[in-house]
């Protein structure tokens, strides 16, 4: 909103312009940038100092980073993560979107389904791999089968959630105006779930991480997780740290992506934040 | 226009048909013409809400009808169109978007619901807040944003669910004022439920008054003052004094 003549002047007379005393909140970013920075130079200096079977200290992984890049191997191996986990991630978001809408929205299938639901989701996901192993054997199919089952859960939940808590009210509105199942349900009990179904998209895109990563551990033949496998039992650790710090970054990257989508699609929460 | 023929409407507990908790509604009948503005005044739980949520087509009644020009409602209809209580927006669309939202739902085209809500949201005083989400303006825009999404369905029938209970008093005389003059310049026919009894005389051609347990109606009482309403102060007549005497010795009885 613009000011309007009356209140240009007030502010004129109030002159807010004054210097105001130094505050380090003034500079949060400033200060983030060099605590990076320093945590970086501490881990340098005192890096170099450990026996490097045990510790390794940021230049000697940058340079071990250029080697694995240079072969070409790393690439190859984040890659076939990559497509596993957009697979097997892409799967689970479909169709645990899709259960959550229908076991929220519909007693039947809430009755049908809640109680596999509930079971494999409390089942830790890690104790059913050898029988998945055991199932697809040793390539993508299980790995992708494990992504599947650790991010379906999370966004199937939330979802589900999401539908219960849209209120009468809301649908009242939408009957009121004529609007038919369909339509309530697209209109309505969707854009009312929506903040849900995406903070379970994050929550799930983040256990699919870890289940990739878990998948390959115990298959230790292709992908991030058999590289920190390989590296960890050769003593490189030097080189076990660029999975490490790209699976990080990884993580940062999509929660990130993740949020700039939830803002994109939920505009109206964002103004409604405390902070 | 309106009948309302033998209404009852009784809730259950736990929706379990052998536990009755409530006769929200018994064998209420009421009538209404073309045109005519009727207030439903109650105490709280007396069925006004229940009552009009019945003729919205929101709620199945358990005995009697509704005839809406002479057909019975069983579900909402173009024809008659609700305002709420807790104004009824939903949150994730913009000012313009809620008005949108009646038209969009019976499939009018993009550019010309748009230009129907504009013109809506125009006569309610609220041009300028098209892009604005529904918690960045005040409880009294929130609810114009209401009677212009209502009002573009051009309804034979306005349903209005006290719908100035939830905004400040002054506010609140703001908008009875501006309903009259929107009243006014369209044909339509209003049921307003409210529990202010100034409220319901100010506004209304007749006073249907309520009582709770069973929900039924006590007496009609006709507001013959002239109108417009709005020019000098109408709440200093003596004849609305002696309306207010009347329905609040009713009320009470």
């Amino acid at each position: 909103m613009a000011l309007n003549a009356l209140e240009q002047e007030a502010l004129t007379a109030l002159d807010l312009s004054r210097p105001r005393p130094l505050r380090l909140t003034d500079h949060l970013g400033l200060l983030r940038a060099s605590s990076v920075v320093l945590f970086l130079i501490l881990w340098e200096v005192f890096g170099r100092r450990v026996n490097p079977l045990f510790l390794s200290y940021p230049t000697a992984i940058a340079n071990a980073c250029a080697q694995l890049l240079a072969s070409g191997e790393f690439q190859r191996q984040a890659l076939g993560s990559l497509q596993v986990y957009a697979v097997g991630l892409g799967a689970a978001l479909v169709l645990g979107i899709f259960l959550g809408l229908l076991m929220g929205r519909y007693r039947l299938a809430e009755y049908l389904l809640d109680p596999y639901v509930y079971a494999l989701d409390a089942t830790p996901r890690v104790a059913l791999i050898p029988l998945l192993l055991l199932w697809f054997g040793l390539g993508a199919q299980a790995k992708i089968a494990v992504v599947f089952l650790s991010g379906i859960f999370p966004v199937l939940m939330n979802t589900f959630s999401g539908v219960r808590t849209v209120s009468s009210g809301l649908v009242d509105i939408g009957k009121a105006y004529g609007a038919g199942e369909r339509q309530v349900f697209t209109k309505i009990i969707l854009p009312a779930a929506l903040p849900f179904i995406m903070a379970g998209v994050r929550l799930a895109v983040g256990r699919a991480l870890i289940g990739i990563i878990t998948a390959e551990m115990f298959t230790a033949v292709t992908g991030m997780g058999a590289l920190l496998i390989r590296y960890s039992s050769a003593f490189a650790t030097d080189k076990f740290f660029v999975p490490v710090i790209f699976l990080a970054l990884l993580g940062v990257l999509l929660s990130v992506a993740v949020e700039a989508l939830q803002k994109r699609l939920a505009p109206w929460k964002e103004t409604e934040r405390a902070l | 226009m309106l009948q309302v023929r033998h209404l009852s409407k009784v809730f259950f507990e736990q929706n379990d048909p052998r536990k009755p908790g409530l006769v929200a509604l018994y064998d209420i009948s009421l009538s209404v013409r073309k045109n005519e503005f009727v207030s439903l005044l109650g105490p709280s739980g007396c069925g006004k809400t229940t009552l009009i949520r019945i003729v919205a087509g929101l709620l199945p009644a358990d005995r009697g009808e509704v005839l809406v020009n002479g057909k019975p409602v069983t579900s909402p209809g173009r024809e008659r169109c609700m305002v709420f209580q807790q104004f009824g927006l939903l949150p994730w669309r913009t000012v313009l978007g809620n008005v949108e939202f009646g038209l969009e739902i019976e499939g009018v085209a993009r550019e010309e619901r748009r230009e129907v809500s504009r013109k809506y949201l125009d006569l309610v005083g609220l041009k300028g807040f098209e892009d604005y989400y529904p918690h960045q303006i005040s409880g009294g825009m929130q609810q114009r944003v209401g009677i212009a999404r209502a009002l573009s369905k051009k309804p034979d029938i306005l349903l209005m669910d006290e719908p100035f209970g939830a905004v400040d008093a002054q506010t609140r005389e703001q908008l009875q004022e501006e309903l009259l003059k929107i009243w006014a310049k369209t044909d339509t026919t209003v049921i307003f439920v409210t529990h202010s009894i100034d409220e319901s005389i100010y506004l209304s051609d007749r006073v249907v008054v309520m009582h709770s347990r069973p929900g039924c109606i006590k007496e009609e009482v006709v507001v013959d003052l002239p109108r417009p309403r709005w020019e000098g102060d109408i709440k200093a007549d003596p004849r609305f004094a002696q309306l207010r005497a009347r329905i609040r010795e009713s009320l009470r009885a």
